[in-house]
């Protein structure tokens, strides 16, 4: 019986996705087709192809590279070091975009602190700030299998005097390598879909698929090339999920080893090499908080929008997970799921225009912006479930038949408590993500709805960069708390 | 010789303090309650852990400061001996050469290494492919090769059925006096210490014990070992 529930409530969920989907596309290609328009594949879509693939690859080469030697050192600089150290590397991931592309325009912009001599508007710009989130991602992903080393191997390794190289060879690149490759399927996967930093950090020549999209259709309202170029950008989805294949897994929280083989190197080179990464990534956060607290002042927008963005991150919050619930529990569903999902971008060309015919109003709006940010948080959400319910353990479904504990019941008292790490945690994932928001309300938002981060973007559009840090602080901050209390609850003994 | 001298250990709560020595060319069972400090003795004498206060001698020579590969030591562990991605040649050519750089004659000493503990035919295969028998004999043909006068082996067939236990021990017993090793075993089955080992060091309390002849340290009346025996 208790799976015969379980098979409902998911084919409801199902149900709800392929529909909020199908509405992303099917408009679309209706309004293309009945107009007469077709799309083309024409030098500009390929060109626009061209450069998503070669910043992409940038970045993720970028942030591979800086990561190896790091995590090499993180392992080595003892526990204590290595878990702060760790703790910091996490923070750009809660991280909404456009504050990191503030911080970067405050440091390296044109009246910035360190500004001038980098070329922050372009490829250069977008590269930096999909290093600055990505790096500390496969930066912790490639220490944590490190640290996973069987301990006997690093002492086989001491015991038969490895030197640097031999260290290398055998002990460190057979753990590193399938990780690397995985780190860098993810990572790519992550940079071709990025819209809020090629939106603000790009230009004419260096644009995306996704803002492209987003701009045929905004700005020069060209259904068709808007058509082609998601035609495009679905294909290159499905390509380079079929070549991750399932190692574009996303990554969920840390565990901690107290105890790790690695003796401790009081090389100068470990130590630097930490001390400089963690610098790189601190001094934006120095700035914000700095400019951020110099330049705070409430207004009634503010306030507006701060209500107005926590309540939206509640609503997507709950809706995601009662959406991923069934679909996680389902078992593999999700990293499935997590290759078709279809992107940001393309979803909103159709409801854009559905929300155009049908002159929509605020709450229509509003609502089509909370079901975006829900299918965005979507794979992240469903395969923190996931892991969940892969710790938990199938075996136990028998205890279950067996006891005839079932429905509200089991996922009230049995389920919901051991499942509580995997909640807090994709819970607290589409929290923040809906809460940094920029995507989803540029693209289907209008002029009324005003959230932290849409408020960000207008004030830098503005030329007032110093109201947008007091602005990104606070939002910054909204993030941070969420993290930490999310962690303090997983943390707590039941 | 292994001589431990008011030897200190502290971590995380935990201690332990050995004051004695180990005759050269003696086989020694390491027995004691879980947790006692059993495999951190031998951590101790392979250099894996550093001393609070105190020094260990082999063979007169003091240790302290001697980095593990420096030491004249060789330790087997329960598992994890073996780098999966090499093959059993490869895995115990490493103990002549970590850059598997090897000229004929150390190409046949591992040659005889395997065909000595019987993996002769099984040189070419990956960890994957063997029972978990053949990787601790792979181990123990490493541990021929390196050649070092002290042997520690922690727990090394505790994850064997019974049959392959008493082979593999029969096994460390005729290598051990072949090469004249100094031999510690750390073991949960005094059984094994019974019908194999010259002594046995008793492990328990945050202290480590003087080795005691076998037959007089199963005849013991002290309150903790009767205890351990049951």
């Amino acid at each position: 019986m208790a799976a015969r529930d379980g098979a409902m409530t998911k084919r409801i969920a199902i149900a709800v996705v392929a529909a909020l989907v199908a509405l992303g596309l099917v408009p679309l290609v209706w309004f293309v087709v009945s107009t007469g328009g077709r799309p083309s594949l024409d030098a500009g879509v390929w060109r626009v192809l061209g450069f998503t693939l070669w910043q992409a690859l940038m970045s993720t080469v970028i942030s591979i590279a800086l990561a190896l030697p790091v995590a090499l050192a993180l392992v080595r600089v003892g526990p204590r070091w290595r878990d702060a150290a760790l703790s910091v590397l996490s923070l750009p991931q809660g991280l909404p975009a456009i504050v990191v592309v503030l911080m970067l325009v405050t440091l390296l912009g044109e009246s910035g602190w360190l500004g001038g001599w980098y070329p922050l508007y372009g490829l250069g710009g977008i590269v930096l700030a999909h290093v600055y989130f990505n790096f500390p991602l496969a930066s912790r992903l490639f220490a944590q299998s490190l640290m996973n080393v069987p301990a006997e191997h690093v002492r086989l390794s001491q015991q038969l005097g490895f030197d640097r190289a031999a260290l290398w060879r055998r002990l460190e690149l057979p753990v590193l390598w399938p990780v690397v490759v995985r780190a860098f399927a993810l990572i790519f996967l992550l940079c071709t879909a990025s819209f809020v930093i090629v939106l603000t950090l790009g230009g004419v020549a260096a644009t995306t698929l996704e803002v492209a999209i987003f701009q045929s259709l905004r700005m020069d309202f060209d259904p068709a090339r808007a058509l082609s170029l998601s035609l495009v950008q679905i294909a290159l989805c499905a390509v380079l999920v079929a070549a991750a294949g399932r190692t574009a897994w996303v990554e969920t929280g840390t565990t901690r080893h107290s105890v790790t083989a690695w003796p401790s190197s009081s090389h100068a080179i470990t130590a630097a090499v930490v001390v400089m990464a963690l610098s790189a990534l601190a001094l934006p956060l120095f700035l914000l908080i700095f400019d951020g607290v110099r330049n705070l002042q409430f207004s009634e927008t503010l306030a507006r929008a701060t209500l107005l963005s926590i309540g939206l991150a509640v609503v997507s919050c709950v809706l995601t997970l009662l959406l991923t619930w069934p679909l996680a529990k389902g078992g593999h569903f999700m990293s499935g799921l997590a290759g078709v999902i279809v992107p940001p971008a393309v979803m909103a060309t159709g409801w854009f225009l559905v929300l155009l015919w049908t002159g929509a109003n605020y709450l229509w709006n509003v609502l089509a912006l909370v079901a975006l940010n829900v299918l965005m948080s979507l794979p992240f959400a469903g395969s923190g479930l996931s892991t969940g319910f892969a710790r938990m353990g199938a075996q136990r479904d028998r205890l279950y038949s067996q006891y005839g504990v079932r429905g509200f019941n089991r996922f009230l008292r049995f389920e919901l408590p051991q499942m509580r790490q995997a909640v807090s945690q994709a819970g607290a994932m589409a929290f923040v993500l809906s809460l940094g928001d920029l995507a989803a309300i540029t693209l289907i938002g209008n002029q009324g709805i005003i959230t932290l981060p849409s408020l960000i973007s207008q004030q830098l559009g503005n030329y007032r960069s110093a109201d947008a840090m007091g602005t990104a602080l606070v939002l910054a901050v909204l993030c941070l708390v969420v993290a930490v209390f999310s962690q303090r609850w997983r943390d707590d003994p039941v | 010789m292994i001589r431990f001298e008011n030897v200190k250990y502290e971590r995380d709560g935990f201690s332990l303090a050995a004051d004695f020595k180990v005759d050269r060319a003696s086989l020694c069972a390491v027995l004691g309650p879980s947790g006692a400090g059993k495999s951190t003795l031998l951590s101790l004498v392979a250099g894996f852990e550093d001393l609070r206060s105190g020094r260990i001698l082999i063979d007169e020579t003091v240790m302290t400061g001697v980095p593990p590969a420096a030491r004249p030591v060789h330790f087997v562990f329960q598992s994890h001996n073996d780098f999966p991605h090499l093959s059993l040649f490869d895995n115990v050519a490493l103990g002549l050469s970590p850059r598997l750089k090897l000229d004929v004659e150390q190409r046949m000493a591992v040659d005889s290494a395997l065909a000595r503990v019987g993996l002769a035919a099984l040189g070419q295969r990956k960890p994957g492919q063997v029972s978990g028998g053949e990787l601790q004999r792979m181990a123990l043909a490493r541990a021929l090769v390196r050649a070092k006068p002290v042997l520690l082996l922690d727990e090394p067939f505790a994850s064997l059925d019974p049959g392959l236990r008493r082979e593999m021990l029969a096994l460390v017993v005729e290598l051990h006096r072949e090469h004249r090793l100094t031999t510690l075993l750390v073991t949960h089955q005094p059984e094994e210490a019974r019908s194999a080992c010259d002594a046995v060091v008793f492990v328990a309390d945050g202290v480590a014990r003087a080795p005691v002849e076998t037959e007089r340290f199963f005849q013991c009346t002290d309150e903790v070992v009767k205890r351990y025996l049951g």
